[in-house]
């Protein structure tokens, strides 16, 4: 067990003292032993699975966790994401949901003792299209309902914003306007991970990297029935509750207790460029041209896309990814024709019909999910891991989340995000 | 680049077609409950494995098929014309 309280804040007099005694750095977290009994086990140890453990232990003194990780934290969509945050969703549902995200994020660096990077810069949804603009009026109003900053802008406004755009009327795609968010910006990903895998180890959580869970222990009939423990290629744990936190993995591992998903798996694919000075000083989306780009502190700019149509669980690049994302790019500014490529990656997405998560229990008790966060599962990290948190520690679905369980699509309540989330970001 | 072998047509770029997703039994809509029904609409069997898959060849015979594919490896196997026996393939179908 752990000391239980938050892990020691860094400081620049930790580092100049470190730096000039030459010490080297203790461990962020532990490498714990493995112990055959939890009180839980999170399957995933990404932003999802380590937040929903760091809240667990935070916020309702529940210490006693497993974190298990097949490959190694926040190597799958925590950190392949391009790392963008916002809230301007087109459902109340949505709306509420990510606004509560966006405020744990602000406030993130001070409850970690660790500094995001978070560039709350302006976020940026072009209109290509009368109807796009009329969709833009739409979320506009629904979000201004909400309490939340969000306006549709003229491309004058645009240019203002963003110089390098092209906004002539001339182009194939002329820019009619902008859904402009200012609150949404950018994180560190990665610190994101880091920060609360710090805070849960700090806790007491025991996070286990390399941890391959094999099978899902029950008892009981075969889709119903209680979750008794887990089995993992490091041996066997017993546990009355499991969250399944994988994401694109999601229908593999919820297959072994015969729970069947409304997901499909398919990957997204990102590129990054040479760094070059700043310039881009927004994070601009086009949902037409299906790109969003934003550039890095360190002068990269980040691409992503929509997702890949055919379902794979194969994360390699494609040639017509590249080919297109720099038609799409060029429409927007000519001016960067000569930056060169530096990789590009992919990550698993778990799409839902709805394009909106699937939270809570299941038919299997002991059995949560917290997956089908298809391509903005990133910006709702925080807020599902507590929501995820209160979840199984009251044992009753909060109402953030009640709008996503399970249950709604043999209900046929379904959420409808696609206006908002199909590709824009 | 994924090459999908099309009964009618042979190989051809995963983007000159359509693709479907995975292929199950449609129930009988007059006689089903909603939830069988919406069970068929949403819900996926989505494995890391093999995965037989409807196909829609859109810009070319415009025949729906199934085929098999690895979802891991992109592999893929046994292309099906429906109505027609299994292994079938370029030729041999009408």
């Amino acid at each position: 067990m752990g000391k239980n309280k938050p892990p020691a804040k860094y400081s620049a007099a930790g580092l100049l003292w470190r730096g000039l005694r030459k010490q080297s750095w203790p461990r962020v977290w532990r490498e714990p032993e493995f112990k055959n009994s939890y009180d839980v086990v999170i399957i995933g140890g990404g932003v999802h699975g380590l937040a929903t453990a760091y809240y667990l232990a935070a916020n309702h003194g529940i210490t006693d966790i497993a974190v298990v990780d097949r490959a190694y934290l926040g190597s799958g969509g925590s950190g392949r994401n391009t790392a963008i945050v916002r809230s301007n969703y087109l459902t109340p549902e949505g709306v509420a949901f990510y606004d509560r995200s966006l405020d744990l994020y602000k406030s993130m660096s001070n409850d970690l003792n660790l500094n995001v990077m978070f560039s709350e810069r302006g976020h940026l949804t072009l209109a290509h299209t009368d109807s796009a603009l009329r969709t833009m009026h739409w979320r506009a109003e629904v979000n201004k309902l909400q309490g939340i900053d969000s306006s549709v802008i003229d491309p004058a406004e645009i240019k203002r914003l963003t110089p390098s755009l092209d906004v002539s009327t001339n182009t194939r795609y002329p820019i009619m306007g902008a859904l402009y968010h200012p609150p949404g910006g950018t994180i560190r990903h990665d610190a994101v991970v880091w920060g609360y895998a710090r805070g849960a180890d700090a806790y007491g959580v025991d996070l286990f990297q390399q941890t391959e869970v094999l099978d899902i222990l029950t008892e009981g009939d075969h889709g119903s029935g209680r979750v008794t423990g887990v089995r993992t290629n490091k041996g066997d744990i017993s546990t009355p509750i499991v969250v399944n936190c994988t994401a694109g993995w999601a229908s593999t591992i919820s297959a072994m207790v015969d729970v069947q998903l409304p997901i499909t798996t398919h990957p997204l694919q990102a590129a990054v460029t040479e760094p070059v000075k700043t310039f881009l000083p927004t994070v601009v989306v086009s949902g037409s041209l299906h790109v969003y780009v934003s550039q890095t502190d360190r002068g990269e700019l980040v691409f992503g896309a929509s997702v890949d149509p055919v379902a794979t669980y194969n994360m390699g690049g494609t040639l017509e990814f590249t080919e297109e994302l720099a038609s799409h790019v060029l429409e927007l500014m000519p001016g960067i024709s000569k930056m060169r490529l530096l990789r590009q990656w992919a990550g698993l997405c778990d799409m839902t019909p709805d394009y909106s998560p699937v939270m809570g229990p299941t038919p299997v008790a002991g059995f949560y999910v917290d997956v089908g966060w298809g391509t903005y599962g990133f910006k709702a990290g925080p807020v599902s891991g507590e929501q995820m948190a209160a979840c199984v520690a009251t044992g009753e679905t909060p109402h953030l989340i009640k709008p996503f369980e399970l249950s709604r699509f043999t209900e046929g309540n379904l959420v409808g995000e696609k206006g908002a989330a199909a590709v824009g970001h | 680049m994924l090459l999908v072998p099309c009964p009618n047509c042979g190989p051809r770029n995963a983007a000159d077609l359509s693709y479907n997703g995975e292929s199950r039994p449609r129930p009988d809509p007059q006689t089903c409950s909603p939830e069988e029904w919406r069970t068929y609409l949403y819900l996926r069997d989505n494995p890391s494995g093999w995965l037989v898959e409807s196909w829609y060849c859109s810009s070319g015979c415009r025949k729906h098929f199934t085929i098999e594919r690895h979802t891991l490896t992109g592999e893929l196997r046994t292309p099906i014309l429906p109505g027609s026996k299994p292994g079938a393939t370029k030729g041999s179908t009408k």
